[in-house]
């Protein structure tokens, strides 16, 4: 691996996490992140959107005049987060209707954007589909720990509704942790979840200052 | 020829516009009517937790009327109507819109309920949906003619019907929708399957 690769994979995971040092697109990752297979939905459909019109921005970069750079970059993510809209729909339909508005809505995350302007417009392809990739799955791993904790807590299960995401022969996979707990309803509201991403933005910092 | 920036600008906007819309179009055909199954399969499946599959033989998804604000299905065996699927909204859950389907048959007797959407409360309103607690099933082989007597509402307002700890506000608001629900099917039943 290149050391710049490196920098990149490093980067996108870590160091510039769109949501916990960026915090960027905090809207559907807080809104989404009551469940563990929720937070999966949505990662998955924003690594795939983050990865495609990064590698679709590169690729034409040598079209798009600066001036008239933001409305491409839109439209170009407008398309294909429409496109992947589409696909739900057709194949995760279930997963489709709980995400609900939020799949429409990663237009608005400024991190896909952000990192358009930023990278993908200036760098060659390979690098740029690396640097989507890796922003991704750093939103997803964010997005998981969130929606792993929220789920604990709030309602003392994990991979409740599996079946959204892997099908029929998934309805099982809910693990109860504790008997007769009767959950806790913060964890499940609006204030868990910033209470949540403040506590993991401060456990990264923690992390982030010792090393 | 040689364009101005102003013009080579546009041009350039209304050729990505054109490939995108035409990308975008491509995918709409092509799943076009997988989605159309999936959402007439979802219909379905919600209509058929009211209704016993095998209490009917018509095409129930699409035997459908608009009546005042209510939208009804038509349930028929050897077209001999059997039973009708009312869906209505009431406005007073705890959070809006609380939207209800329920099923009546000939005899007036509740096939079932289910809360189709609701914004209520997790953990407290949110009893109502089928998947959290089994209350919304305590209207089933309920009669119409029970809707005229007292016992039809929360026991904190003296009547039958459990209410959740912390809130009455969304049972009471289904139980009031589903008395209503039932007595405008009861006064419209010619009318519904004229």
């Amino acid at each position: 691996m290149s050391s710049n690769t490196r920098i990149i994979i490093c980067n996108g995971l870590w160091k510039n996490n769109q949501a916990l040092v960026a915090l960027l697109g905090l809207c559907p990752l807080l809104a989404v992140s009551n469940t563990v297979i929720n937070s999966l939905g949505l990662g998955i459909a924003t690594t795939l959107t983050l990865v495609l019109s990064n590698t679709l921005v590169s690729s034409l970069r040598g079209y798009i005049l600066p001036e008239i750079r933001l409305p491409l970059f839109v439209l170009m993510i407008a398309g294909i987060v429409t496109i992947i809209e589409l696909l739900m729909n057709a194949w995760f339909y279930q997963l489709y209707k709980t995400l609900g508005i939020f799949i429409p809505l990663i237009v608005t995350n400024c991190a896909i954007i952000g990192r358009a302007e930023v990278f993908a417009s200036k760098n060659r392809v390979l690098p740029s589909l690396l640097d989507g990739l890796a922003m991704g799955l750093g939103f997803s791993f964010a997005l998981l720990v969130l929606g792993a904790f929220r789920e604990v807590l709030g309602a003392g299960t994990l991979f409740t509704q599996a079946d959204l995401l892997f099908g029929e022969s998934a309805k099982n996979w809910q693990i109860n942790l504790f008997d007769g707990y009767s959950g806790m309803l913060l964890a499940l509201l609006p204030p868990g979840a910033f209470i949540t991403l403040g506590l993991l933005i401060a456990a990264k910092n923690m992390f982030a200052t010792r090393a | 020829m040689k364009l101005t920036p102003p013009i080579n600008a546009a041009l350039r906007v209304g050729l990505f516009s054109f490939i995108i819309v035409g990308l975008v179009s491509l995918v709409f055909h092509a799943t076009k009517d997988k989605i159309a199954a999936n959402e007439r399969e979802a219909l379905l499946n919600s209509l058929q937790s009211v209704i016993s599959q095998d209490s009917y033989d018509n095409d129930l998804a699409n035997d459908v009327i608009q009546l005042n604000s209510y939208t009804i299905y038509r349930a028929r065996k050897s077209d001999v109507p059997v039973a009708a699927i009312l869906t209505g909204t009431t406005p007073y859950g705890y959070n809006g819109d609380i939207g209800l389907l329920m099923g009546i048959n000939m005899a007036g007797e509740i096939t079932g309920v289910r809360v189709l959407k609701h914004r209520e409360t997790p953990g407290l309103g949110d009893k109502i949906e089928i998947k959290k607690s089994r209350w919304i099933s305590s209207f089933k082989h309920k009669s119409i003619n029970d809707m005229y007597t007292h016992q039809w509402a929360v026991k904190k307002d003296g009547g039958n019907f459990d209410q959740f700890t912390g809130a009455t506000i969304t049972p009471r608001a289904i139980v009031n929708q589903v008395k209503k629900t039932g007595l405008f099917f009861q006064h419209n039943q010619q009318l519904i399957f004229k």
